[in-house]
């Protein structure tokens, strides 16, 4: 990166790490936290949505609707969420795939499985064979973004459906004696004031989403653990920069990162509920009145 | 090869009794779930050692996060912070890169060797990391429990003349016990999902000894087929999870059978998923 970072035999001490920690590879490393970010970016609102969408759909008085709702926020209850983590990757890879195949060569009479293998016609292959890494790359990742917000639009599903039924009924019931619709009820009443109620859950949910992205690495996508995995490993003299065994610090320094993310997260979520605990008929809320009072 | 003939071979494989070599090809659904239930072994085995060591490590540093000391109290804060806010699959790959770095050759105290190669072995490095976790969710389990021990109960072992320790032991503890157990059960159900991540992260699998992930995702890795490995793993996990909650739920009706019926506290699976 630096010009006299050419030759990095020559150097050693404090300029030799300041030129190893700004070698191409520690760039990937650092640029794959915006991965990780990127992620969070993006499956948290997913998610929310999913979860939304399930809790309306589980207080549905439609009866096949609201057993939809009830499923999906059942089906993560009971099993590790790892093998959810695990299965969806490959399944929704061979949906995809699966449903192609069938559009684009119905034709094609070997059998999908054959027992030691998933085989579809090529013009059925996601992302095709030709294209380049970097879509590959991005198809797992968007893969990983789809599950992560399938498996937690289930879990904030459970906490959202939680906090609809929280909202004292008696404001239900006032909305209705004033000749609101049920719609209106909904969105005017119910929505504004669930989210103090799921804001607990919710904060709880975006600390464990926050844990949860190591597991990105399993499934394939090159995220902080595997640059770590990979700076960290025993480089010999054919390399640069030649040092032992040093995952232990890269590891240490996800730690700090992780640590750092969470504490960050819990003082905003802090300020958040103290933000939508005013005005309301809560103990916080009381506790806020008092206090200005 | 029949059915029996197939939990006779690969019913304990995971602690390395019977075949040698897993099956390579023509997976039956026998052996599909004869071996993921065989390495449900290995699950239990960590989730019951660490939730037991577990239990008594969480109740010292709940009892030292609420003591007076900030000696006492600021280590424990610490260790809860740490082992809570970072994931469980970092502390695995921490752990075991630490471990690999002691001396190969053991090391020498007072002249004893004490050998150090089975740290970095799943059955004890991956169950001291998992012993250490539970017992930080617990401790902040216990601890809020302790916190909402009622007053009136203090109150009222005081004026029956009971302080300090028997105060604690007689009065404190019970309750904080009782009014901690849901939350408790909880923490043992998460605990069971988590060492799941065992054979995942950091610490090989001796001779393809794993746990029920690592069989389940060793045959959708060969089948390409993950509907059936995975939903087998699910199914276990579920009774798993059902076995739990019926022996947590006895020790809860213990806790609680002073009670009148209206205030006993009941469990409700919360599913606190990911470490």
């Amino acid at each position: 990166m630096f010009s006299h970072c050419a030759d990095p035999s020559a150097l050693s001490g404090l300029s030799w790490l300041m030129c190893y920690l700004t070698s191409g590879k520690h760039i990937l490393f650092y640029s794959s936290f915006g991965t990780v970010l990127l992620l969070l970016a993006i499956t948290a609102p997913v998610a929310l949505a999913f979860g939304f969408g399930g809790a309306i759909a589980a207080r549905s008085r439609f009866l096949p609707l609201r057993l939809l709702g009830k499923g999906y926020t059942a089906i993560v209850r009971g099993v590790p969420d790892i093998i959810f983590f695990m299965f969806f990757v490959i399944a929704l890879d061979q949906g995809l795939e699966w449903a192609l195949h069938q559009i684009a060569c119905p034709d094609w009479t070997d059998p999908i499985r054959t027992g030691l293998e998933f085989r579809v016609c090529p013009e059925a292959k996601v992302p095709s064979n030709s294209s380049p890494q970097v879509i590959h790359e991005i198809y797992g990742f968007g893969l990983a973004v789809v599950t992560f917000a399938l498996v937690f639009g289930a879990f904030a599903s459970n906490v959202i459906y939680g906090a609809m039924q929280a909202v004292p009924h008696a404001q239900l019931e006032t909305a209705e004696a004033y000749g609101m619709t049920h719609r209106q009820v909904f969105w005017r009443i119910l929505v504004p004031q669930m989210w103090v109620y799921a804001l607990p859950g919710l904060s709880n949910l975006w600390l464990i989403l926050i844990k949860a992205t190591p597991l990105l690495f399993l499934l394939g996508v090159k995220d902080i653990v595997f640059w770590a995995q990979e700076l960290g490993a025993t480089k010999t003299d054919t390399y640069a920069y030649p040092h032992g065994d040093w995952r232990l610090w890269y590891s240490l320094a996800l730690l700090v990162f992780y640590l750092a993310f969470t504490r960050v997260s819990e003082i905003i979520l802090d300020r958040l509920a103290r933000r939508l605990s005013h005005g309301q008929a809560t103990a916080a809320g009381e506790a806020q009145r008092r206090a200005a009072a | 090869m029949t059915c029996f003939e197939t939990i006779a071979a690969y019913g304990l494989r995971s602690v390395g009794i019977g075949e040698r070599l897993l099956p390579k090809s023509d997976f039956t659904l026998c052996q599909q779930f004869t071996l993921i239930g065989s390495g449900l072994i290995w699950n239990l085995y960590f989730g019951i050692l660490a939730l037991a060591a577990g239990f008594f490590f969480a109740n010292a540093l709940a009892m030292a996060k609420a003591s007076p000391y900030p000696g006492l109290r600021k280590p424990a804060n610490w260790f809860i912070f740490v082992f809570r806010g970072s994931p469980l699959f970092i502390q695995f790959f921490l752990a075991y890169q630490a471990l690999q770095l002691l001396p190969k050759a053991g090391i020498d105290v007072f002249g004893i060797t004490v050998q150090t190669a089975w740290t970095t072995k799943a059955w004890a490095g991956a169950l001291f990391v998992l012993f250490l976790n539970t017992a930080a969710y617990s401790a902040e389990i216990f601890y809020g429990a302790l916190m909402a021990v009622p007053k009136g109960d203090i109150e009222a072992a005081e004026a029956y003349g009971l302080t300090g320790w028997n105060r604690f032991r007689r009065v404190e503890w019970p309750t904080m016990l009782r009014l901690a157990w849901p939350a408790y059960t909880n923490e043992a159900i998460f605990l069971f999902h988590s060492t799941t991540l065992v054979f995942f992260s950091g610490f090989p699998a001796f001779r393809q000894q794993g746990d029920a992930l690592y069989y389940a995702n060793y045959f959708a890795d060969k089948t390409y087929n993950p509907f059936i490995p995975y939903p087998i793993v699910g199914f276990y996990f579920v009774l798993l999870t059902l076995f739990l909650i019926g022996l947590f739920g006895v020790v809860n009706r213990r806790l609680n059978r002073h009670l009148p019926n209206n205030q006993k506290r009941k469990i409700r699976l919360r599913p606190q998923l990911i470490r």
